[in-house]
């Protein structure tokens, strides 16, 4: 398994006694003028900011009106979040949107590595032609795709009914169908990333393991069952890992496809932050949401890269 | 070795031809939404809304220069009155019933989205290559532990951390400048750039700098002369990875930016003018955004798996 390289050790440090002696600055502080400023900025830009947010979840501090009296309000901005019905919805529309469009890419993504894995001519030409609605900015897809979704002349509603749709519907103006076209465009984006894992996953499988199963005739579903399946595992836990982390945070697709309606049924966590935070002004709540945020994302990358550890030791 | 049906190794050839079928048929279902954002941007607003969609329609320019003027309407008698359209483009303003009023924010927005990745990428480029080199080859003391914060970074959601930004960037007048974006852009691409360049930095063979170091350089001399230029395929592919970020970043740039350092993303959409069915300008703007990010992909491809894992997988 060496594709996985974030698993595996680093190369044995050698102490050179003849270096010591060297012109100019000793190692040893040259290290640390050079990882200094990147430190100092993370320090600056994220460890700050992040104290700063816990701190004002704490507090009724409004940003609309930075001259008024903040008072400490203890927990009382977490008990409103979490006894909020509200935010249970929001969580309801976050959890929905990551389950379905995560399955969804693993699944199309999984079977398109197989695929591209069986090397036929082109493939990778094709390969690349797939990969290319990862790369583009999700704020400007969102918008593109209202253009798709509109009813009358939007090219998705006339595929639809080209293929025998139901004639008239509003992917976006739906309660029924909006949490699904949020769905439905982060998979179009967002399956070629985990076909590109899942695909790195197969060919890093060794040979040999074939080539034993073959020898021993066992059949195409026991070796996808017992050889490719446990082999790939490592990399399909990354891509879960790295899908949920970004669809956890996700922003600026929602916010331009949908900006969390009709209603609020596509109003994911995010969404509900961004309004908190920067319409109603609420700070010191909205602080509250972020830091419950930020302790589940982090909570479940923690349980996921254990994971990838276990599976790796096996 | 017997063919044997099914064989993950040598997969036979009509299972190939079937795999090829399916796959080039996703690919070009998945492509309908670019190609077609393409052909929108060449057609008439009319067009751009006919019911049913239009597969062949008339093209036009007229997207492209409703992206980059402002324009006023004017009545027929009015129109009537004005002299000979001066320009081509002004010929195509005349025909939708309007006047030339003056050019669009939309360069403005595009050359704030260039300066902007291009500060940002330089900077998180030249940062992250010295931690990079030093985590790669100094004892740093808490390596793993520095390595694994800064990763922890990037699960950060923006939107949780950018309450704090925002009210430092409003204290130190940084809210709506080129500099504040640079710098925050910056600090977000460290995590991936210290990663991904510490990736390429391992796979360089110490015994050069050592070679170079017994010849006489110093470490610094040794990490100029040598390292770097054996590790600039990694620059170039963490600087575009950092390009790209800061090109397509919303978020902070909706939140931070309202007008002259606004980047294209948050401008985009509002692009949509008279009546909001402005399509074709909205998708030559679209058009004229993604497509060098369509070319660097391309350039890219070798190493898109190592960029977007953070250099976690290599092959």
């Amino acid at each position: 398994m060496e594709g996985l390289a974030l698993l595996s050790q680093e190369p044995p440090q050698v102490k050179h006694a003849s270096f010591t002696g060297q012109r100019g600055l000793s190692d040893r502080a040259l290290a640390w003028l050079f990882v200094g400023p990147t430190i100092l900025l993370l320090l600056a830009f994220n460890i700050f900011p992040l104290l700063w947010t816990i701190w004002l979840s704490f507090t009724n501090f409004r940003a609309n009106r930075p001259n008024a009296d903040t008072a400490w309000v203890s927990i009382s901005n977490y008990q409103r979040v979490l006894n909020d019905p509200a935010i249970w919805e929001n969580m309801r529309a976050t959890a929905h949107f990551l389950v379905a469009s995560i399955a969804l890419q693993l699944l199309l993504g999984f079977a398109l590595a197989l695929l591209l894995n069986k090397r036929f001519r082109s493939h990778s030409f094709w390969s690349t032609a797939i990969l290319l609605p990862m790369m583009l900015a999700p704020a400007v897809v969102g918008t593109f795709w209202k253009y798709f979704f509109e009813p009358q002349y939007g090219i998705f509603n006339a595929i639809v009914n080209f293929l025998g749709g139901p004639g008239t519907f509003t992917m976006l103006g739906d309660t029924q169908l909006s949490p699904w076209a949020i769905v439905l465009v982060d998979t179009w984006m967002w399956t070629p990333y985990v076909m590109l894992l899942l695909l790195a996953g197969l060919r890093s499988i060794p040979p040999y393991l074939y080539e034993a199963a073959e020898i021993d005739r066992a059949s195409a579903w026991t070796t996808f069952w017992r050889i490719t399946l446990p082999m790939v595992l490592p990399f399909i836990i990354l891509a879960l890992l790295f899908r949920t982390i970004e669809n956890f945070k996700m922003f600026d697709l929602v916010d331009q496809l949908t900006n969390g309606g009709p209603g609020s049924v596509t109003e994911l966590a995010s969404i509900k932050l961004k309004r908190e935070a920067f319409e109603k002004w609420r700070t010191g709540y909205a602080s509250a949401l972020a830091i419950i945020m930020f302790v589940s994302i982090y909570g479940l990358s923690l349980v996921a890269v254990r994971f990838l550890d276990k599976v790796k030791q096996r | 070795m017997r063919s044997i049906p099914h064989s993950p190794l040598e997969p036979s050839a009509r299972s190939k031809w079937f795999a090829g079928i399916v796959v080039i048929g996703y690919a070009l279902v998945s492509l309908i939404p670019l190609a077609w954002i393409f052909m929108t941007s060449f057609r008439t607003p009319q067009d751009a809304i006919a019911y049913p969609p239009k597969v062949v329609a008339e093209q036009s320019l007229v997207g492209y220069v409703n992206l980059f003027t402002t324009r006023s309407r004017v009545s027929a008698e009015e129109l009537a009155a004005l002299p000979p359209p001066a320009t081509w483009y002004e010929g195509l303003v005349r025909e939708q019933q309007m006047i030339l009023a003056g050019p669009s924010r939309f360069i403005d927005r595009y050359s704030n989205s260039l300066l902007i990745g291009f500060g940002s990428t330089l900077l998180s480029v030249v940062l992250g290559t010295l931690a990079a080199y030093a985590f790669s080859r100094f004892r740093v003391p808490g390596k793993d532990d520095l390595l694994f914060f800064i990763l922890s970074t990037r699960m950060m959601p923006p939107i949780a951390v950018a309450i704090p930004i925002y009210l430092m960037f409003r204290h130190v007048g940084l809210n709506d400048t080129h500099f504040g974006l640079i710098l925050l852009y910056t600090v977000v691409n460290l995590s991936l750039s210290v990663w991904l360049l510490k990736g390429f930095m391992d796979e360089i063979p110490r015994e050069y700098e050592e070679a170079a170091m017994v010849d006489g350089y110093t470490r610094w001399q040794a990490f100029l002369k040598v390292v770097l230029p054996q590790a600039a395929t990694g620059i170039a592919t963490t600087s575009i990875f950092c390009l790209i970020f800061a090109w397509n970043e919303y978020a902070f740039a909706l939140l931070l930016t309202s007008g002259s350092a606004q980047t294209s993303p948050p401008f985009i959409p509002t692009i949509i003018g008279e009546g909001g069915l402005d399509w074709p300008a909205m998708a030559a703007g679209t058009t004229l955004f993604l497509l060098p990010v369509l070319l660097f992909t391309v350039l890219l491809r070798k190493h898109l798996l190592r960029g977007v894992t953070f250099g976690a997988i290599r092959k």
